[in-house]
């Protein structure tokens, strides 16, 4: 347990002011309504001798607290953005396996029982009469808080993927960047892999089908999701498709080994898909 | 012409007059031999607006908060000329780099905070700053400018650059500015805006100080 600060004192209020100990928690942790004369209220309590000791110890206090954080953050954050996504997904597939169990039970109860989430959602709403009917409203209920759950993690994952991934989540969108993690992984394994692999990420029995010698060799894996490939005419989506590849991959490298956002690389795959996207049909 | 801050200087490398500062290189910029090194305005939109000659009322040595540091190419030039130098970013990757280049300079202290979240850094950034620069490429830049109001003198000033493409990938830039301007209208008085196409396609300078 660490003691954080009460909200109106400064990073310093319960750090050791010889050993610095605590300060970096006090940095990473602490919070503040307002901001304050912090340099001369530590100089006032005693903290700091003067004002340049402060600076010095501030700097000190930061530059551990930003190394520690580094190292954390980038340990677990594509992890925790994968366990995110999975989850995710079996809420959601959850989610609607119990929406259809509902629905058949509900349909013998209720004339104008809905069907799906939605169904569940308006029947979660209404009142029970009977022990039976609260049985089944109470059964939807638990699937109208699994899907909120599910919606609660979608939201986590449009935060923080393009914290962790700032290029793929910008140019994939934060969802898919998270699937194409995900699949690969984690960030690095996705930053290693060939472009060509990252284009039928997701299509994996299809591509093993292929290589067995039936069926054609798939297009695209999951980057199928996103407009540049769904929205491209069938007879070019195969050239969007490796285009778009092409470019998630170079964002996953620019991820894992600069992680600084490069405006360049969206233009380049804006103007290209524009260059497919303007063929004509049937050339 | 806009006097430039007291360790702001321009200075010849390679036959060209470019903006320096003076401090430990970081970007692989050239450096002189009296230990002035150039800041490249192609990289830095806070160097855009000193090449277009904005007014940014900065004499030397104030107080910064910077938000949106990244790895610290600008913010390490910030902190050659200027006093105590709070510098925010959120992606740990670039704060790795950025601690690089705090420890090479005594007055620059890195926060691996969200600019959104002010209240997570507002137990640690003092009152009363002289300056806010601001490059965050999120959506919501407006918001953020307002949101960290908290943290400038009454006489302090805004020093932002505005990137239409982080608002919205499609719409006409101008129009975004016009709304960034006008949510930014709420907390600042916009003293200058300027496009800073020359260097930064898509973006707009602003100097603004708190209403």
């Amino acid at each position: 347990m660490t003691d954080r600060p009460a909200p109106e004192s400064g990073w310093f209020a319960d750090v050791d002011a010889e050993t610095l100990e605590g300060s970096s928690a006090a940095v990473e942790a602490g919070t503040a309504d307002a901001p304050a004369d912090w340099p001369a209220l530590a100089v006032e309590s005693g903290f700091a001798a003067d004002e340049s000791d402060y600076y010095e110890k501030l700097r000190a206090a930061t530059l551990d607290a930003a190394r520690r954080e580094v190292r954390e953050r980038e340990r677990a954050d594509d992890k925790q953005l994968v366990h995110a996504v999975r989850a995710m997904d079996d809420a959601e597939r959850t989610a609607n396996e119990l929406a259809e169990r509902l629905a058949e039970w509900a349909g013998t109860l209720y004339d104008d029982a809905g069907v799906g989430i939605e169904g569940a959602r308006e029947l979660a709403d209404s009142d029970p009469q009977t022990p039976l009917e609260e049985r089944v409203v109470s059964f939807a209920d638990r699937i109208s808080g699994l899907a909120d759950e599910r919606d609660e993690l979608r939201a986590f994952i449009e935060e923080r993927a393009p914290a962790v991934a700032p290029n793929l989540a910008e140019m994939a969108g934060p969802v898919l960047a998270a699937r194409l993690v995900a699949l690969a992984g984690g960030l690095e394994p996705l930053a290693k892999k060939p472009s060509g692999t990252v284009q039928v990420l997701g299509a994996e029995d299809a591509l093993f089908a292929h290589l067995k010698g039936r069926g054609s060799s798939p297009k695209h894996g999951i980057i199928y999701v996103h407009d540049y490939v769904r929205g491209t005419h069938p007879e070019h989506r195969g050239s969007a498709a490796r285009a778009f590849a092409g470019k998630l991959s170079i964002a996953a490298r620019i991820d894992h080994y600069s992680g600084e956002f490069k405006p360049e690389v969206h233009e380049e795959l804006r103007e290209r898909m524009e260059t497919i996207r303007a063929r004509e049909v049937g050339e | 012409m806009t006097d430039l801050p007291a360790g702001v200087e321009r200075r010849t490398f390679d036959g060209r007059e470019r903006l320096a500062t003076r401090g430990e290189t970081v970007y692989g910029e050239p450096r002189d031999d009296d230990g002035w090194r150039a800041w490249d305005a192609g990289r830095s939109k806070l160097g855009a607006m000193f090449e277009y000659e904005m007014d940014t009322g900065l004499a030397g040595g104030e107080s910064v908060l910077y938000l949106g540091a990244a790895s610290g190419t600008t913010v390490s030039h910030v902190a050659d000329f200027a006093g105590p130098t709070y510098a925010v970013e959120f992606a740990a990757r670039p704060v790795r780099d950025l601690v690089g280049v705090a420890e090479a300079r005594a007055n620059l202290f890195p926060l691996l905070k969200d600019a959104r979240k002010p209240e997570t850094y507002a137990h640690v950034v003092e009152s009363d700053l002289d300056c806010i620069v601001q490059d965050v490429a999120t959506r919501g830049q407006a918001t953020v400018a307002n949101r960290n109001r908290q943290f400038l003198a009454d006489d302090g000033r805004l020093l932002a650059a505005f990137k239409a493409r982080s608002e919205d990938v499609v719409a006409d830039p101008d129009e975004v500015f016009e709304g960034v301007l006008d949510e930014l209208s709420e907390a600042y008085e916009i003293l200058e805006t300027t496009r800073l196409d020359r260097f930064h396609d898509d973006h707009l300078g602003v100097v603004a100080r708190p209403r």
